[in-house]
């Protein structure tokens, strides 16, 4: 049907979901599976000094128990980083191997150490009980800043430092030279604080190897199912990757925690073909805390300078990104390349430098969690120029609207080519913060703010505005900095002989309900009904390849893909279409699924193209018979939505509770195919940003424990920890894909969290306090406000 | 050792031999194959495996199958009527009440006791309800107007039976 692209349809995908026919990865039960329990280390820092597994395997239900030397003999190498970051002194980053079982020594806890495979879940943990591990523990460094000092214990013994890198992005000099002559310099050194992804259903993979074609299945809950298969073939276990299907059926949420090739997939199909049989690992909640990548983790020094009339003249940055225990798959591109690029922010700062040391420290290996990079870089921004405003006694919206880019559309006029490499594609950043102004009606919100504060209440407003690099991301300019992968993505339309399409796509959906934007695309396009339409994900013995789902990618990338389809199968269509109608091609005008030679009654479904491109008795001469077209699409830019949101809090005094009243997000993700969707998505990730501001955050202890790796100690939003959302969009559209489209992904979570943190700091305002760290627990802030008293 | 347990499962009766350390939930998925009732955590905290027993919404990992011996239990399989959906699975489609849908059916049999105990929930008290569940998707807001849906529709049923 036509006028499907820009409506809330329903999603197709819940029917399953709602009544419990959803396929998860664990759902997946194969004849004579057996069950893998993974010993992991429970200290950071340890030697593994022996392991006797003698008693466990005499155990019975045990079929077999394998350890880091039965791996390393296996000649086995370790899961691979797929991103080089290199020294400012051209030395290669340092890239330490990351086993799929440690034989010598474990660097963080959960690191694994021994796998007890038995006919049962419970068996093979029982038998887990009975392993005896000898460690010898040692002293363990979690902090990154700390980690590079002289005397640190080291995760590598031969990674002097614990530096993985340092990388630098900007002028320097001028920097310098620029902050000297700041009017008014504003300071901040934080942590913005280490985040554990969570997505609700834990990791599983299955590894199945069948001896009777040579051939592994792999089912795994990943968010990049074609990309594990090419890095686990290549570059882990040496099998020839046409040997390989990996299968990532439905995937319970993953935001950004599944885009990485994990060792246990590597580990389950090795040990598969060890034993013939499938073998099942679920991860524990516990084990998804200790090994899912954990995100953010920086420890920031920023100084934002202004001149006499309040305009950023200058940004200077140093941060310490703690890469835990191991490079992970794309670890150091977060940190760097998608932090860095980013402090233009919206702002004509015409003066940036950035430095960046990648440090080891004995903890989960952390990587992309939704944002990755983006909300570190707009929290510093953010929070800096909230800052400058308390200290230089201005509106913090009056000193934001100063300092905008003037609008651009990217067509007309050139994109805005920012201090730190990124060219924005297009942007109109003022009206953002306008209407996101308007919508919380701000000069009225002040003024009860002001009359509050007579009366001992303490409301406090907070404004951040953001832009994001998504749409990840044109290959060759990746590749220049040091991605080790192509970054487009493929599409094969496949126009069966009925009319009805299938369309098999390399993104992944883990929640973002591709099988309805996507077909709500082919639909409106083809002028046919969406029902008519399958959306296929997720297995590579169906999909051609495909580069997965992160970065707010798919809809930018994946959905310009499937234009191209789009657009071959309509090319072609018009040829058979003007063959049968006996017009010229240029005479024929395609709408409402129908080919009509223009000011006449004459036409011809798109169904009867179809089946004539499948029964082609009557048709044109050469051309081939088939509509089946697959399509890769590689970007010619990144993409670069924008938003403004603004927080309303009230803080309890007494308690230090802060109750977060509204939350205002107005963003601007430029065209939308289903605005029920992208609401969707605004809302989930505002829900994680107001979780780092309030609630989360990883600790560990000066020995490495992670104390509190459970659901009952970390702490995530609950449905009565938040408020219902008020969204509102404007429109710019991307100037450089077919549909417009700059992604929605992540742009919550990159907004909401310096809104939140601006909003309590300014409750707190009249206490003379300028700065508290994530998370803002209710014990944070009540010690705050009674020691400032 | 295995022990006998006799209950009903979406109206079906069922007769097994479990071993007594067995949790409710993996009997459910892994004796039955009722796999829509999900294992989230491994303390109680997430909810994705609310199921009834006996009516009253249990999470199905806090509880032993032995336990449930007796017992009738409901689990998201068993809430349509054949192909019509009930008015909570109605709401969280309408309302977009699901993302990656891994914590659904545990929402949904929540939200069911809810609105057997209280027809016409305010906002609070759906949330105060909801606070057994985690769910990282949707920031809870489309489950909240989810449920808001299916009370206005159940109790619209109720008027016109």
């Amino acid at each position: 049907m036509t006028n499907m692209i820009g409506k809330p349809v329903k999603r197709v995908e819940d029917k399953r979901f709602i009544s419990g026919k959803g396929r998860y990865t664990d759902d997946i039960v194969l004849p004579g599976m057996l069950h893998a329990h993974i010993i992991r280390s429970h200290y950071a820092h340890a030697k593994i000094l022996g392991i006797d597994t003698d008693q466990a395997e005499k155990m019975e239900g045990v079929v077999a128990i394998f350890t880091g030397k039965d791996i390393a003999e296996a000649g086995i190498n370790g899961v691979p980083c797929g991103w080089q970051v290199d020294f400012k002194n051209g030395e290669t980053m340092k890239e330490p191997p990351h086993p799929l079982l440690v034989a010598a020594k474990a660097r963080y806890m959960g690191d694994a150490v021994a796998v007890v495979i038995a006919e049962s879940k419970a068996l093979a943990k029982d038998a887990a009980e009975m392993v005896m591990v000898d460690y010898e523990p040692l002293d363990a460094i979690v902090d990154a800043a700390m980690a590079v000092e002289d005397g640190a214990p080291l995760v590598h013994e031969d990674i002097p430092g614990n530096m993985a890198f340092d990388w630098e992005l900007g002028d320097r000099e001028k920097t310098n030279q620029t902050m000297a002559k700041a009017h008014h310099t504003t300071t901040l050194e934080f942590v913005n604080q280490r985040l554990i992804p969570n997505a609700i259903e834990p990791r599983c993979a299955i590894g199945d190897y069948d001896s009777t074609n040579d051939k592994y299945t792999l089912y795994t809950s990943s968010q990049n199912p074609h990309l594990i298969r090419l890095l686990m073939c290549a570059f882990v276990l040496g099998i020839p990757e046409h040997k390989v299907r990996v299968v990532s059926p439905d995937v319970g949420g993953g935001f950004g925690s599944k885009i990485f090739h994990y060792t246990e997939e590597a580990l389950m199909t090795w040990c598969s073909k060890q034993l013939g049989k499938p073998i099942k690992w679920t991860a524990e909640r516990s084990e998804s805390f200790m090994t899912d990548c954990h995100g953010r983790d920086h420890v920031t020094k920023a100084q934002m300078g202004f001149d006499e009339n309040g305009k950023i003249i200058g940004l200077r940055v140093k941060t310490f990104a703690n890469l835990g225990a191991y490079l992970s798959t794309f670890a150091p591109c977060v940190p760097t390349y998608l932090h860095g690029t980013l402090l233009q922010g919206l702002y004509t700062t015409t003066a940036i430098h950035v430095d960046v040391t990648g440090v080891f420290t004995h903890t989960t290996p952390v990587d992309a969690y939704r944002g990755a990079g983006r909300p570190e870089a707009t929290y510093l921004l953010e929070r800096l120029i909230d800052k400058a405003a308390l200290e230089m006694k201005v509106d913090p919206a009056a000193l934001r609207f100063k300092n905008f880019i003037p609008p651009f559309d990217g067509i007309n006029e050139p994109g805005f080519q920012t201090e730190v490499a990124l060219q924005y594609d297009s942007g109109n950043y003022a009206p953002v913060l306008k209407r996101a102004m308007e919508m919380v009606d701000y000069e009225a919100l002040r003024e009860e703010q002001a009359s509050g504060r007579n009366n001992g209440k303490l409301i406090g407003i907070g404004i951040s505005t953001y832009i994001e690099a998504c749409g990840i991301a044109p290959s060759a300019v990746v590749g220049s900095l040091g991605a080790r992968a192509g970054l487009y993505e493929s599409a094969q339309v496949r126009v069966q002989p009925t009319g009805k399409v299938s369309v098999y796509v390399g993104s992944h959906a883990h929640g973002q309900g591709h099988e309805t934007t996507f077909a709500q695309i082919v639909a409106d396009k083809f002028g046919i009904a969406m029902e008519d339409v399958e959306i296929v994900h997720g297995d590579s013995e169906s999909v051609a390849f495909g580069m997965g789902t992160y970065g707010s990618r798919s809809l930018a990338v994946g959905g310009s893909a499937i234009m191209k389809g789009i657009e071959k199968v309509l090319e072609k269509g018009a040829k058979i279409a003007a063959h049968k109608l006996e017009a010229s091609e240029n005479d024929l005008e395609f709408a409402e699924g129908k080919w009509t030679v223009k000011g006449t009654d004459k036409s011809i479904s798109f169904g009867d193209v179809a089946l004539t491109a499948y029964v082609p008795h009557n048709y044109p001469e050469g051309l081939e018979p088939g509509m089946d077209f697959a399509s890769f699409y590689d970007p010619a830019n990144f993409t670069y939505p924008f938003g403004a949101h603004i927080a309303v809090v009230e803080v309890d005094k007494e308690t230090g509770k802060v109750d977060l009243k509204r939350f205002i997000a107005c963003d601007d993700v430029g065209n939308v195919i289903n605005p029920m969707i992208v609401d969707g998505q605004i809302h989930g990730g505002v829900a994680q940003g107001i979780g780092q501001a309030l609630f989360e955050g990883a600790i560990y202890d000066e020995s490495g424990q992670l104390v509190n790796g459970s659901y009952m100690d970390y702490t995530m939003p609950r449905a009565d920890d938040l408020p219902l959302f008020e969204t509102d969009r404007t429109v710019t559209p991307c100037p450089h894909n077919p549909l417009g489209v700059k992604g929605a992904g992540e742009a919550g979570t990159i907004g909401s969290a310096p809104a939140v943190v601006n909003a309590v700091m300014d409750a707190l305002a009249p206490f003379g306090i300028k700065d508290l760290e994530m998370p803002l627990t209710p014990e944070k802030v009540w010690n705050a406000i009674h020691n400032n008293q | 050792m295995v022990s006998p347990i006799h209950l009903k499962v979406n109206g079906q009766p069922r007769s097994d031999e479990v071993e007594p350390r067995l949790l409710l939930v993996y009997y459910l998925r892994e004796v039955l194959n009722l796999t829509g009732t999900h294992v989230g955590c491994d303390t109680s905290s997430c909810g994705a495996c609310v199921v009834l027993v006996d009516g009253k919404a249990v999470k199905s990992c806090t509880m032993l199958a032995v336990q449930a011996d007796g017992s009738e239990i409901t689990t998201i399989e068993g809430l349509a009527n054949g192909s019509e959906l009930h008015p909570i699975q109605e709401g969280f489609k309408e309302q977009h009440g699901l993302q990656c849908g891994f914590c659904t059916p545990g929402m949904i049999m929540t939200a069911l006791q809810l609105l057997e105990r209280n027809p016409d929930p305010n906002e609070a008290e759906i949330r105060e309800a909801l606070d057994g569940n985690y769910c990282r998707c949707t920031g809870y807001h489309n489950v909240v107007k989810a449920i808001q849906y299916a009370a206005k529709k159940m109790k619209k049923e109720v008027f016109h039976d």
